[in-house]
């Protein structure tokens, strides 16, 4: 477990005259990419990094070269108009549901980015002329790659696909997920998921009750002790698969569990699967008649967790370090949702 | 505190569309609840009556309701004046 923070880049959005491509598209319609730009962008796609576009330029004749280049699906949401690439970024990190400091832009105009410096400074800016340095930064280059990052662009529009579904829907929010068709497996960790496992613990803020970074090894340890139990969550939907989206990490003691880690990643928020995970673990304690206990980080970003156990009827009890420590009474948990399937595979027939 | 109901109540609506929303109404009986719709309703309260829900008033009995929110609020804009 270590708290220091490393802030991952999940997004690295490009600017295109004289960054993605050498010259300037309204000069020159047949614009070469610059040496280099292909196999980065390549290499970061299989690490899971996305890809945005901010550029001021001729929307309709981007995409049209981009389409040319057998570029144009690489890029998410890409903001190309005449207007600010402060908002582009805004508008990109809203559309991914990603923080802007999980961005990193990249340009070869310094007043660009100076701009983008002054108004956010979360973002990492990156000089178009640095290049060939940008592999090898270790806030994009994650300790694994596993088979979910590949995909990960993949799941992004598939999201896309679901985002438009929804906003289209008019009934009740419950009602759209029922029409999903979701299928939710809680599973006790395998040897194999643990790089995704560690992933989730590295990439996800929002929807994290503690923070706890655990790395491969240790996640390996905890995963063999018997004082502890780790859960892997994964779901799919009429549209494809989710991936790997939640983690629990238990402490057992004979009289009571600890949840020293709950988190779900934020593609899936809106699905309840914080609140069903949780659940499972209410029920789970309470067939094993031990207590449970929850401890809680505040990050300034993740509330949403701490009024998850509120809401599930946990009270604050105490604190251990940094962490506040909260009790449930097991007395009322919320039944499964009928919109979902659960499969349970842990192993512990609760 | 009615115009507060009415208000509460009009939020709410989307949650639970085609539902005559009475006050004293279990919302967390009506359907599954979500950490997102709870972060979404806490987050409502907060700036459509610019007050700010601390961790002691986040317990399920303050929202469980419109009644238990309208008196929720009540109590914290009374605490300012």
């Amino acid at each position: 477990m270590s708290g220091g923070e490393r802030k991952m880049v999940k997004c690295v959005v490009w600017d295109l005259d004289n960054t993605l491509w050498d010259g300037i598209l309204l000069e020159d319609r047949e614009v070469a990419l610059r040496r280099g730009v292909r196999e980065t962008l390549e290499a970061l796609d299989q690490r899971g990094v996305l890809h945005s576009i901010a550029s001021r330029n001729d929307h309709d004749a981007a995409m049209a070269r981009l389409t040319e280049l057998g570029l144009a699906e690489c890029f998410l949401c890409p903001q190309i108009h005449w207007g600010s690439k402060v908002g582009s970024l805004e508008s990109i990190a809203r559309a991914l549901d990603l923080g802007v400091d999980a961005l990193a832009f990249v340009d070869d105009q310094p007043v660009e980015r100076d701009e983008v410096m002054a108004s956010l400074p979360g973002v990492m800016c990156i000089d178009a002329a640095d290049l060939v340095r940008i592999t090898a930064l270790p806030e994009l280059t994650p300790r694994f790659v596993t088979e979910d990052s590949g995909k990960r662009r993949q799941m992004y529009l598939t999201d896309s696909a679901r985002k438009r579904d929804e906003e289209a829907y008019r009934g009740p929010p419950e009602a759209f997920l029922a029409s999903l068709g979701m299928r939710l497996i809680i599973a006790v960790a395998r040897e194999q998921d643990l790089q995704r496992a560690e992933e989730l613990t590295l990439r996800t803020n929002q929807l994290n009750t503690t923070g706890y970074t655990y790395s491969y090894d240790e996640l390996s340890q905890l995963r063999r002790s018997p004082d502890h139990r780790l859960l892997i969550a994964s779901l799919a939907d009429k549209h494809g698969s989710y991936g790997k989206i939640g983690l629990a990490l238990l402490e057992l003691e004979p009289s009571a569990w600890t949840i020293k880690l709950l988190l779900t990643s934020c593609r899936v928020m809106s699905r309840g699967i914080g609140s069903v995970l949780l659940g499972h673990l209410m029920r789970s304690a309470g067939a094993r008649g031990v207590g449970l206990r929850a401890e809680f980080i505040a990050n300034g970003r993740n509330r949403t967790m701490y009024i998850a156990y509120k809401f599930a009827g946990f009270r604050e009890v105490g604190r251990r370090g940094d962490a506040l420590v909260l009790e449930s009474d097991l007395s009322r948990v919320q039944p499964l949702p009928g919109y979902m399937r659960v499969d349970i595979e842990d192993g512990s027939a609760a | 505190m009615d115009e507060r109901k009415t208000t509460i109540r009009a939020y709410l609506t989307r949650f639970f569309p085609g539902c005559e929303l009475r006050d004293g109404d279990d919302l967390f009986a009506l359907g599954f609840v979500t950490s997102m719709f709870a972060i979404q309703l806490v987050t409502f309260v907060e700036s459509a009556f610019a007050i700010e829900i601390e961790n002691e008033d986040l317990e399920l009995d303050n929202f469980r309701s419109v009644a238990a929110i309208a008196r929720l609020v009540e109590r914290k804009v009374g605490g300012r004046r």
